[in-house]
């Protein structure tokens, strides 16, 4: 045995010294080499959520192009065509550049402060998996942008998909595309969980998690086995197109619900991965706000859980007119519905922990506890379409439009928004205006519900959706104008939240560590954190360590200004899955450039495929495998071999 | 002081991986259970659409065992032989490692060489019809890992080469082997898929 192979940390409290010393083993180098090599966790989450605001305003923009369109009867402003792409590339953006990255943003950020570690378990991959999300959202894009954006809707049925009936490169683009973004996906998913079961700070066992990091651990295990379904999809599909293959062509032998199996056993899971993290903000935001700590917390945990597990037996509510047989519909329906449990679950601890709080009317409140009515609404209408011949009626109808943007913006923009709030102070050191956020969460809160409540009966009247117009005797014409006007009033209402942020950001008042007096682990570092987060590892015995001493003063309070220092090289501590026990030493990766690299390879192999230019295709495996070759040849430092002897 | 005694205070933490404990071996099992998704799902699309292809769907109602099976056993040994290699950084016997390291590679690069002719005496090719375009890429599939693998088994074999590795410094070591067993795992499943269900009467 030899030395260098144990240590026993230094225990000591904070000094300006010891800070000084971790901030140069910390701290990003200035320059384009510090801004393509970083692995800090705190820039990557801000990339992520930066990244996926401006995919939101995209998506944004062309959903107000449509609703101008459909704001009265016969109108000619968009071509069928351009109507196609628009509503598709609309999906594809808040669906797939929005909604989940802007989680993985969030949590990106909070995770090692909540967590109380000083960065994610796997660093580089971190940057990569940034990284590659900004490749696919480019790609995408470029296609949308040179006309050859997706046009059969986000879930891209067969055989309209196929070649015969779409012979440009529409499909390529997107099919090619997502395989790209599924790489991102699944190396985050990865990445957080291993960061939730190994680097948590001593003491922080498995049931004083932050409910956030329960959401987003369990859409991480959910992405990490449903993605390559959605890959292998659009791989098989891009096959059929530009190969002769014959999957999804029954001409050949093949079988075009195999698309909507792939696509759903993927697609139902990623519904709960991007609304679980972002209940999980409403489970850990709204009780600061209330005063008292979440109502249930152990049963809110399961529920997130459960809602996953049974999520993986509900894809087939998607395919209920397909003619498959009964049996299995009435399974599928069975699970659809029973997955309200869990959901009701989480709803009533809300609700408890208002109703026994001191709730204190906040913007962040207002948009945490707005979520609640809007996830019921949306909630609702999705348990009347699991019942099956309810569905056969309303399928394909705008009661599902309206559905599914209750679920979306309900579940996921409306907390997010309120996320923004909450910690914009301690991303910034600044805090956003409360008077502006008035103003901001009413004008969306109305503008969504004028233009979405009334879609309901737009459906219920019949109107299918993807139509690019009506007639004028349908009886949709006042609804939709209503829808129209509401989707600008909403869109005013965004704008107001990034007027508020450039002027926090300018002029925001200084906000300290804890502006809100929050019970978590993030709270107790400067806002900003520090590139370390933590100038020593705190020791946590309750699931509010910075409430301790009100709730419990007896018991024994967590530390948080006492504890190891690490400071001898970029470190932080390993802990046991469960209990959260110490039991290593992470040595955490520098900041390298390698994984930008892979990146790089792996746009231009993708862009080679496309173009089914080989040689460039050789080039980006290359450039990948040599980058991979270099991310991983093994490092002293990291101990990851022996000291020469 | 109350604070004191929360501290954590852990004596003789390892520093960085030691052994098998150490991040790189929860990477590699995301990287095994994602890996083992997507093959599932493969073989889901291949049953799937067997179940419901009508008489004749399977170009090769009795499979040719004459390569297919000589060379599972080969990818299999293979496993053997890079169990036995990681023994040998285990126990500080680099000759060994480097034995049993060098004939995975080897034994893995005769195995996609063979699958290649196993490939070319097909009758049928990529776009005859679904059961030809699944059974080409799904083995496609696992021949991209079979020569990932190999790049991961090269480097390894380098890196053991360059005196690297001990007994206690070695999870690159483990991490790459049980990525190597995994892809000789997956083959299993696709062999008894393509070449032992037909005999057992699946896709009649």
């Amino acid at each position: 045995m030899r030395a260098a192979d144990l240590r026993t940390p230094a225990i000591g409290i904070d000094s300006v010294e010891h800070q000084a010393r971790l901030l140069r083993l910390w701290e990003t180098a200035p320059g384009l080499k510090g801004f393509f090599g970083t692995v800090d966790h705190k820039r990557i989450g801000i990339r992520y959520i930066v990244t996926a605001f401006v995919f939101l305003v995209l998506g944004g923009l062309e959903a107000l192009v449509m609703r101008l369109q459909l704001a009265g009867p016969n109108l000619s402003l968009l071509t069928p065509e351009q109507y196609d792409q628009l509503f598709s590339t609309h999906g594809m953006t808040m669906i797939f550049l929005y909604a989940s990255p802007i989680l993985s943003g969030f949590s990106n950020y909070l995770w090692p402060l909540l967590l109380g570690s000083r960065d994610m378990a796997f660093p580089r991959l971190n940057a990569l998996s940034y990284w590659i999300y900004l490749a696919a959202g480019i790609f995408l894009y470029v296609g949308f942008l040179t006309g050859n954006g997706p046009n059969d809707g986000w879930f891209n049925y067969v055989p309209y998909a196929t070649r015969d009936y779409n012979p440009g490169l529409n499909e390529d683009f997107y099919s090619l595309g997502m395989v790209l973004l599924g790489i991102s996906v699944t190396v985050g998913a990865a990445n957080f969980i291993v960061t939730a079961m190994r680097t948590r700070a001593p003491g922080m066992s498995i049931n004083r998690l932050p409910i956030l990091v329960w959401g987003t651990l369990t859409a991480s295990a959910a992405n990490l086995i449903v993605v390559p379904a959605v890959s292998l999809a659009f791989f098989l599909l891009w096959m059929d197109r530009q190969f002769g293959t014959h999957f999804y062509e029954p001409a050949g032998g093949g079988q075009p619900l195999l698309w909507q199996h792939l696509f759903w056993i993927f697609g139902h899971p990623w519904v709960y991965a991007i609304v679980l993290p972002a209940m999980g903000m409403v489970s850990d935001g709204l009780p600061v706000f209330c005063r008292r700590p979440l109502v249930g917390y152990a049963f809110v945990a399961m529920s997130t859980v459960a809602t996953m597990i049974l999520g993986f037996g509900v894809w087939v509510h998607h395919m209920f007119a397909t003619g498959l047989p009964g049996l299995g519909l009435s399974f599928f329906s069975g699970a659809s519905i029973a997955i309200t449990v869990p959901s009701a679950v989480a709803v009533f601890a809300w609700l408890a922990t208002i109703w026994l709080g001191r709730p204190v009317i906040t913007t962040a409140f207002l948009y945490f506890s707005s979520m609640i009515i809007l996830f019921v609404i949306g909630g609702v209408s999705g348990f009347m379409t699991a019942s099956v011949p309810v569905d056969w009626q309303l399928t394909d109808t705008y009661f599902v439009v309206a559905h599914l943007h209750y679920v979306l913006i309900g579940i996921n923009v409306f907390p997010v928004v309120g996320a923004v709030y909450f910690w914009f102070p301690k991303m910034t050191g600044r805090m956003l205006d409360e008077r502006l956020g008035r103003w901001n969460f009413w004008i969306m809160f109305i503008g969504f519900n004028l233009a979405f409540l009334p879609m309901h009966l737009t459906g219920l009247f019949g109107m299918p959706r993807r139509v690019y117009t009506y007639a004028d005797n349908m009886g949709w014409n006042t609804l939709n104008l209503i829808t129209s006007i509401g989707s600008f009033v909403f869109a005013i209402g965004v704008l107001l939240l990034f007027v508020n942020v450039v002027r926090g950001l300018r002029s925001g008042a200084r906000a300290g560590a804890n502006p809100w007096d929050g019970p978590t682990l993030e709270w107790s570092v400067p806002s900003p954190p520090p590139a370390y987060n933590f100038a020593v590892i705190p020791t946590v015995t309750s699931l509010h360590p910075l409430w301790d001493a009100r709730l419990s003063p007896s018991a024994t309070a967590s530390s948080l200004d006492r504890g190891m220092l690490l400071e001898q090289g970029k470190e932080t501590i390993g802990t046991t899955s469960l209990d959260a026990t110490p039991d290593m030493l992470l040595e955490i990766p520098g900041d390298t450039v390698a994984p930008f690299w892979v990146a790089l390879g792996a746009s231009g192999t993708f862009v080679g495929l496309l173009l089914k230019n080989w040689g460039l295709v050789s080039v980006g495996v290359v450039v990948t495998a040599l980058a991979v070759l270099a991310w991983l040849w093994p490092r002293r430092a990291l101990g990851e071999r022996e000291v020469a002897s | 002081m109350n604070n004191d005694t929360a501290v954590a205070q852990p004596r003789d933490l390892p520093v960085g991986p030691l052994g098998r404990a150490g991040l790189g071996w929860f990477g590699v099992g995301t990287l095994v259970a994602t890996e083992a998704a997507l093959f599932s799902y493969l073989l889901f699309a291949y049953y799937y659409t067997g179940a419901a292809a009508a008489p004749g769907w399977l170009l090769e109602p009795h499979p040719v065992l004459k390569l297919a099976l000589p060379n599972t056993i080969l990818l299999l040994a293979s496993s053997g032989a890079a169990w036995y290699g990681e023994r040998g950084v285990l126990t500080w016997r680099r000759r060994q490692a480097l034995i049993g390291l060098g004939c995975a590679l080897v034994m893995g690069t005769a195995f996609a060489v063979v699958q290649y002719f196993e490939w070319r005496s097909k009758t049928f090719s990529l776009g005859t019809s679904s059961y030809a375009s699944l059974y080409f890429v799904t083995t496609g599939f696992h021949m991209a890992h079979v020569v990932v693998g190999i790049l991961v088994l090269a480097a390894i074999f380098g890196w053991t080469a360059l005196d690297y590795f001990s007994p206690r410094r070695r999870l690159v070591v483990s991490a790459g082997v049980v990525y190597w067993h995994f892809v000789d795992v997956v083959w299993l499943f696709v062999f008894t898929t393509y070449y032992i269900t037909p005999y057992l009467g699946f896709g009649k």
